[in-house]
């Protein structure tokens, strides 16, 4: 359809430079420029690193999605950007170089919210949005649970990790077992050839008490305390650790307790669809998980494929392209870059 | 040739619109406004403001200056992110100078320090002698810059003056949009090809590799 919006999506909320392009819900490109490696040796990332390579990749990576999709700056019907939540610095590149090009290229500029494009970019592989749906969103910055009523108009938070964020866990644990950053994928790997079942790790804010007062939130600190506690326990005893049934224990507990609440969400607000996205949702054993005890429920699961859960410019473009298509009004030239922007906004005000 | 000059290495944020021709430049428009924790917002609209001032449209603009700090980072990112996206998307050079140098040109005659804020009680600093660069740019507590010069400018030498004991030049607190096209003109000239805006981080980031790890059990 050449008449659907072309729109640019900005991203750089964290260690990911990402510029996409998508016309209506059909992806044209989704150009990627990451800094992870500069953050390994320091276990996590590293604000000023990141800052620093986003101001480097942006220009290239720009560069490279309008060459992939085969179009110009001047084609572009509107541009969007992440303008929160996410580290500070790093977004302020990212919203700078969207002005400058907005500013350039005489387009209207929307600045959007990063959780809200993690929903969003579900569009690009299974069409259209179904609302109401429940958004699960895990990485190694948010672990959430929104209800989805009308994306273009915010959505609403049911549920938020009160300590780690899912794949910070992910990233603590793969540490103390020596498997290097980021942890999510190497966990992944390595559980597979343990039992999840050999070992019960405890599954945070579950007890009936927790019910009561956390029932959607998440906490994943003192999962991670415990599997630091027995692997160095065993290390004291002189005993080897048994480091595939850790992995594959830990992932368990972790991917049991999302794929509940989530669930529990989907029932307690009569919703049919779960849509999950982030980092986290790239976990193999999450899929699985929430797929089967999902069908039970007659609800149905959608993950984008890894590539699009995880940040990019590409669910960037796709939330711009759903505002444009819904004639919602674009951000001023002076839209702030917001650190700890609300879920409630999906967009900066014009 | 019209040139677009920005500069967001100190609390100021400055637009600026100049004419180079065959034989030198002439400024048009130029804002600026002080606030330090403001720059992502204000830039835009104040580039806006002025190619509005001069009714002229962005892809009017032949070549764009941005002063490369050094200076705070997240702000001076600002700046160069935005200008390198605006030379990206007319597919017109940007040339980066170094932000003291406007304030060093701008100061004239005579040997003279150039001082700006560089936060954590220390100042970025380079000296000049007749509006050209002789030490620096470097970073130090304003204790231990020792260099020779008369008199001082920019709000770091401001800021420090007790201790740095130089006559001071109020007026010129932070570098000019104009002295910046002034500093790139043989540059916009000769059509030369662009930089790539790196900024004069002269620091590290802050981050410590990760020590071994602490006990989980009493
Ligand atoms: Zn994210």
């Amino acid at each position: 359809m050449p008449d659907e919006p072309l729109v640019l999506g900005i991203e750089t909320s964290c260690d990911e430079t990402g510029v996409g392009i998508v016309r209506g819900h059909t992806l044209l490109a989704d150009a990627l420029a990451s800094s992870v490696d500069q953050h390994a040796r320091f276990g996590g990332v590293v604000p000023e690193v990141a800052s620093r390579a986003h101001l480097e990749a942006m220009v290239p990576t720009m560069q490279r999605a309008l060459d992939d999709a085969g179009v110009t700056l001047a084609d572009i019907d509107a541009i969007a950007v992440t303008a929160g939540p996410g580290l500070a610095g790093a977004l302020l590149v990212g919203v700078a170089a969207a002005k400058g090009y907005a500013l350039a290229a005489d387009k209207p500029i929307y600045g959007v919210n990063h959780l809200a494009a993690h929903v969003a970019v579900d569009t690009l592989e299974h069409g259209p949005l179904p609302e109401p749906a429940i958004a699960m969103l895990v990485s190694g910055g948010h672990s959430s649970l929104l209800l989805v009523d009308d994306l273009t108009a915010g959505v609403t938070p049911l549920g938020a990790t009160i300590d780690d964020a899912a794949g910070e866990a992910f990233d603590k644990v793969a540490r103390l077992l020596g498997m290097g950053f980021p942890g999510g994928p190497v966990i992944d790997r390595t559980a597979r050839d343990g039992n999840p079942a050999a070992i019960a790790f405890p599954r945070g804010l579950t007890s009936p008490k927790d019910q009561l007062k956390h029932r959607f939130d998440f906490s994943f600190s003192g999962l991670k305390t415990a599997v630091a506690r027995w692997v160095e326990a065993r290390e004291r005893n002189g005993e080897p650790v048994p480091v595939a049934d850790v992995a594959a224990s830990f992932q368990d507990a972790v991917c049991d307790v999302l794929t509940s609440k989530a669930l529990d969400a989907c029932r307690e607000h009569g919703v049919e669809t779960l849509i999950i996205g982030g980092g986290v949702a790239a976990n193999s054993r999450l899929r699985v998980l929430a797929e089967e005890r999902a069908a039970k429920l007659g609800i149905r699961v959608r993950v984008p494929r890894p590539g699009l859960c995880t940040d990019n410019g590409a669910m960037v473009a796709a939330l711009g392209s759903h505002l444009v298509a819904a004639g919602i009004a674009p951000s001023r030239l002076d839209l702030p870059a917001d650190s700890a922007m609300s879920l409630t906004s999906v967009t900066v005000a014009g | 040739m019209l040139v677009l000059a920005l500069d967001t290495s100190t609390p100021a944020v400055t637009a600026a619109l100049g004419e180079v021709t065959d034989s030198g430049m002439k400024g048009i428009a130029e804002r600026r406004t002080v606030d330090p924790r403001a720059h992502g917002e204000r830039l835009a609209p104040q580039i806006q403001l002025v190619l509005d001032d001069a009714g002229v449209r962005p892809r009017e603009l032949a070549a764009i200056v941005a002063g490369v700090g050094p200076g705070p980072f997240t702000g001076l990112r600002v700046g160069l992110a935005t200008a390198a996206a605006m030379g990206q998307a007319l597919g017109i050079p940007a040339y980066g100078i170094c932000s003291l140098d406007a304030l060093g040109r701008a100061a004239g005659p005579g040997r003279v320090l150039v001082a700006t804020d560089a936060r954590r009680r220390e100042v970025y600093f380079a000296t000049y002698a007749d509006g050209v660069r002789l030490t620096g740019p470097d970073v130090a507590k304003p204790a231990d810059v020792l260099v020779a010069a008369d008199r001082a400018v920019g709000e770091g030498a401001l800021k420090y003056s007790e201790i740095f004991g130089l006559p001071i030049d109020d007026r010129l607190l932070h570098p000019s949009g104009e002295a910046l096209i002034a500093l790139a003109a043989d540059q916009v000239r000769s059509r030369a090809p662009g930089d790539p805006l790196t900024p004069l981080y002269l620091r590290r980031p802050d981050a410590v590799e990760p020590t071994a790890r602490k006990a989980a059990l009493p």
